[in-house]
């Protein structure tokens, strides 16, 4: 039986690279939202500039689930490299467009699935002459065709494609052209609509859609960096990138062109978070943004700046790793690499943003918290989130916020005699005094360096001052934990024995997935991990549950780790879920893995038991 | 090197500066490097020409990496804010330090292992970046700190202090800084404080990548016969191209020179540099004469110092960047936060 369904479906989109389809088919995926329903778009691509297999997948829902569903109800095929891998993707019950234009045997198709087929090729043949032409163009017009069979609102298509074209409007009407050959092609020669419906309806609110690099860029500017410098790395790239476009906008004065920010792409990793180190050890708000294979560049820097104190953002946009692994996959593999960076005795501050709402807030406050506890902040974020347009709240910002620049000694204070020690507490909360270089001709000058001092900065290898040194900088992690963001805890409707903890971009899937499982029966108290250090409220939330699942993007549980490490949980109470291949988690993955650990299996009912 | 603590004493009738300030204002604590050694020299030259520009030391941030030649600052400038930061590193910090407040003076110190070997990219992005900064490798040939291995400076056929002779071509950091881009590069040896002063004032005041290479002879264990980078060696081999009097715009010094042989470099803040030419041929502001002249003095067996190469109307990072005159580790939440209202307007574009 076909799927029959409304504002509830995946349509998966498989091009070639580089054939012009991405804006095509973002322009899909907004006229959706624009009718006022709910979508998830996500790019799936491949670490190429042109010809190998991309794919678009959005999903539709009206309940608003945003995370990946796993599995397709209409396939756009229009790459012949993957006819069989996406003619499998297919549902049973679900739809295939096709380009037509040439025979394809009997064989290729699939029984169970509606085959659509259009002559796409020889229709833009017929209209077009020029190559380039007759390629973008075969993109819109089966947007045009979609359209038809979908019940997809053709003003909201003409109205996107002439703010798409703003400033270069000849180009509009032979687009909206090109989308009405498609779509009167579509209405006069195929069944339209089909079985998979858009119906208008009221559920976008005031929510935005865009990617988190951008947001996060976004926060980075409203959190008052000046200094960015950076080195191109997928999936990292466009933070930098649109680092740089806010600023041109936001930060250069319009009469002298002069700019108050300045970006340095960088020779490698090393150079970035050196240049970075420097910026923020003279006082300037700086970041890098990177992915993995950066951060295991940046090692030994990382280890200066926890020791030395310098404060430093750090935006870890995470890829499948070890290596170069995925590069343009997503995971959450870099939590043990960042919260212990660098060889000797480190702790980090992470920050973990479930979307581009917490990467635009986390964004900024990343820099408040930096300067504050003088140390590396990282800002989690994943590919997922980073570069796919995400539907979120929308940026908040409250124009009386000042920037914490934390604890420094300026001129004044130094004029009057007040104790200056580099590292001195002097308020126990572990967070010294910094000055930043030429305040004052006679008082507060020090040395920065990677070894050892004493709490007036002085050289020396002895061991008492090391050690004082060291359980400082415990003090100022405990500290650490009063400032960053406390996790979010959603209790389930009634008591259980049962509790999640999740992070960053799975927050979507979880939060389907919990649906789902209250649908079975199982109950779940949720936690959303928003930072580390954690906070007593995560401990709490371990010890209230007998069994905790943990559900984390990577192949060795490090979240789980860490907070075996950190908290002295024992390990029997932590279930991990671990999805790691390099597709976002699924709300279908979770429930399953949950409900399969949770249910009684008959046959050995004590051994599950036990393990409850 | 000592282990008394230095005196307070001060002579009534010590020489002071525009400022007021009489050398030991200058100082720093006392050397841990080994008696003799020609980075203490440095330090020395590096002190003098600070004050002799009247420079408040406060407003220099020393930067270093790590090893013999990285732990000088510490010995200069106490009132300086120093950074000893990563081996091979310094460049990026310190170029990271010059964007976040544009209005100190950069001085870089580091050394060959430092700048020829770990950190030679670091040492050739800063220089082709055109980083505002004077930056001196204290150039011995040879990894102190870690006993007598040679480094990439380190002459082919040269031997270490057991009689093993380098194989390896040796990397001319003044070569490389030429075609890089510096706007300023010298050469020089730390035994000769008449001509490193002169050079060090110079290479401050220029506005761009200064560079100097200054040939500091390892006294533990780069000083023995067989060494290309010996006291003796050096003393034999060096081609003084010029010898330099340096005249800053703000205080003119005047030193001894012959007027005939003098010629007066206008720099960009207005200042001037003052050329004594031994070697006549040799014009400063020609790039490409002067790489020709490194590469003849090498083939000749010697070693060219001196300025060797100026550009006076060098242009900086800060220039390709356009950053604003104010330090942008002054600005604040007016300057540099949109506010509300624009954030508004932005998730408006973003439905």
């Amino acid at each position: 039986m076909p799927i029959e369904r409304v504002n509830d479906f995946v349509v998966r989109f498989a091009n070639v690279n580089g054939s012009g389809s991405a804006s095509a088919n973002q322009i899909f995926a907004r006229a959706i939202l624009r009718m006022g329903v709910p979508v998830a778009p996500r790019n799936i691509f491949p670490s190429n500039i042109q010809g190998l297999p991309t794919w678009y997948e959005v999903r539709i829902s009206q309940a608003g689930h945003l995370g990946a569903r796993g599995g397709t109800d209409l396939m756009v095929a229009m790459n012949p490299q993957t006819w069989d891998k996406d003619l499998a993707a297919i549902e049973s019950g679900g739809y295939l467009f096709y380009d037509s234009s040439r025979p394809i045997p009997s064989s290729k198709f699939r029984d169970d699935i509606t085959v659509i087929g259009m002559p796409l090729t020889q229709i833009c043949n017929k209209e077009y002459s020029d190559p380039r032409q007759r390629q973008l163009f075969k993109n819109i017009i089966y947007v045009g065709a979609l359209s038809a069979l979908l019940n997809i609102d053709v003003a909201e298509i003409e109205k996107l494609l002439s703010e798409q074209f703003r400033g270069k409007e000849k180009l509009i009407a032979p687009n909206v052209k090109a989308l009405h050959i498609g779509r009167d092609h579509a209405l006069a020669n195929l069944a339209c609509p089909i079985g998979l419906k858009v119906r208008r309806a009221d559920e976008i609110g005031d929510r935005i859609f865009v990617e988190g690099n951008a947001a996060a860029a976004l926060g980075a500017v409203y959190g008052g960096a000046t200094v960015c410098a950076w080195y191109p790395i997928t999936p990292s790239t466009s933070l930098a990138e649109a680092f740089g476009n806010f600023c041109r906008r936001y930060r250069s004065e319009k009469e002298s062109g002069k700019n108050r920010f300045a970006i340095v792409q960088a020779e490698d990793e090393l150079a970035s978070i050196g240049i970075v180190v420097g910026a923020a050890w003279n006082g300037a708000r700086a970041f890098t943004a990177t992915s993995g294979p950066g951060i295991s560049l940046m090692q030994e820097f990382l280890g200066l700046a926890y020791f030395a104190e310098v404060p430093a953002v750090l935006f870890d946009v995470q890829r499948g790793g070890p290596s170069t692994g995925m590069p343009t996959r997503t995971q959450q593999s870099d939590i043990l690499l960042c919260a212990y960076a660098s060889h000797g005795d480190t702790k980090h501050v992470l920050l973990f943003p479930e979307d581009p709402h917490e990467a635009f807030e986390f964004g900024a406050l990343a820099f408040d918290l930096a300067d504050r506890l003088q140390t590396p902040v990282f800002v989690m974020l994943d590919l997922d989130i980073g570069m796919n347009h995400r539907l979120c709240r929308p940026f908040l910002w409250e124009d009386k916020h000042v920037y914490d620049r934390g604890k420094v000694m300026h001129f004044a204070d130094l004029e009057t005699g007040r104790d200056f020690g580099r590292y001195l507490d002097v308020d126990g909360d572990g967070i010294p005094y910094r000055t930043y270089p030429g305040t004052h001709p006679k008082r507060g000058s020090f040395f920065t360096r990677g070894s050892t001092r004493d709490r007036y900065a002085r050289y020396t290898e002895e061991g008492g001052p090391y050690v004082d040194n060291m359980e400082r900088l415990l003090r100022k992690f405990d500290t650490a934990k009063t400032l960053v963001p406390a996790p979010i805890i959603e209790a389930a409707k009634s008591r259980t024995p049962f509790g999640v903890i999740y992070f960053g971009s799975t927050s979507p899937a979880m939060s389907e997935a919990a649906e789902l499982l209250e649908k079975d029966g199982i109950a779940l108290d949720l936690m959303r991990v928003r930072a580390f250090p954690f906070g007593g409220e995560v401990t709490d939330f371990i010890a209230e549950h007998e069994r905790v699942f943990l559900v984390e993007q990577n192949r060795d549980a490090q979240l789980r780790t860490l907070l075996l490490a950190e908290c002295g949980i024992d390990p029997a109470v932590l279930t991990p879920i671990l999805h790691y291949d390099g597709t976002p988690i699924t709300a279908r993955f979770i429930h399953e893995a949950i409900a399969g650990a949770v249910k009684p299996v008959p046959e050995t009912p004590t051994r599950v038991k036990s393990e409850m | 090197m000592t282990y008394l603590p230095k005196p307070k004493f001060r002579h009534p009738a010590l020489e002071t500066n525009e400022l007021g300030f009489t050398h030991r204002d200058y100082e720093g604590a006392i050397s841990t490097l080994c008696a003799g050694c020609g980075h203490d020299s440095i330090s020395s030259a590096i002190m003098r020409a600070c004050f002799e520009l009247s420079l408040p030391p406060h407003r220099i941030a020393k930067l270093s990496g790590i090893g013999c030649s990285s732990k000088t600052p510490t010995y200069f400038l106490g009132q300086a804010h120093g950074f000893n930061s990563v081996h091979g590193r310094m460049p990026s910090v310190l170029t990271g330090a010059n964007l976040a407040n544009r209005e100190l003076i950069y001085l870089g110190v580091s050394g060959d292992g430092d700048s020829a070997s770990i950190g030679f990219g670091q040492f050739a992005h800063a220089i082709r970046r055109g980083v505002n900064m004077c930056y001196i490798v204290e150039n011995n040939g040879v990894y102190g700190l870690t006993k007598g291995q040679f480094s990439a400076t380190s002459d082919k056929g040269s031997k270490s202090k057991r009689g093993v002779a380098n194989t390896d071509t040796a990397i001319d950091l003044v070569a490389v800084a030429l075609q890089l881009g510096a706007t300023f590069v010298a050469r020089s040896f730390s035994g000769d404080k008449g001509q490193l002063v002169p050079l060090i004032k110079a290479a401050i005041e220029h506005e761009g990548a200064a560079f100097i290479d200054c040939i500091s002879p390892c006294v533990a264990f780069n000083n023995h016969d067989g060494s290309t980078k010996s006291f003796d060696y050096v003393r034999a081999h060096n081609a003084a191209l010029n010898s330099l009097d340096f005249m800053t715009s703000r205080a003119p010094i005047t030193a001894d020179y012959e007027p005939g042989a003098l010629e007066v470099i206008e720099l960009h803040d207005g200042s001037s540099i003052r050329l004594r030419k031994i070697a006549p041929e040799h014009d400063v502001h020609d790039r490409i004469a002067a790489i020709n002249l490194l590469h003849q003095r090498a083939a000749a067996g010697e070693i060219a110092t001196g300025l060797i190469y100026v550009d006076q109307e060098p242009v900086d990072l800060h220039h390709h960047l356009a950053t604003v005159e104010k330090p942008l580790n002054e600005l604040g939440e007016a300057e540099l936060c949109p506010g509300s209202a624009a954030l508004e307007r932005i998730n408006a574009g973003l439905r």
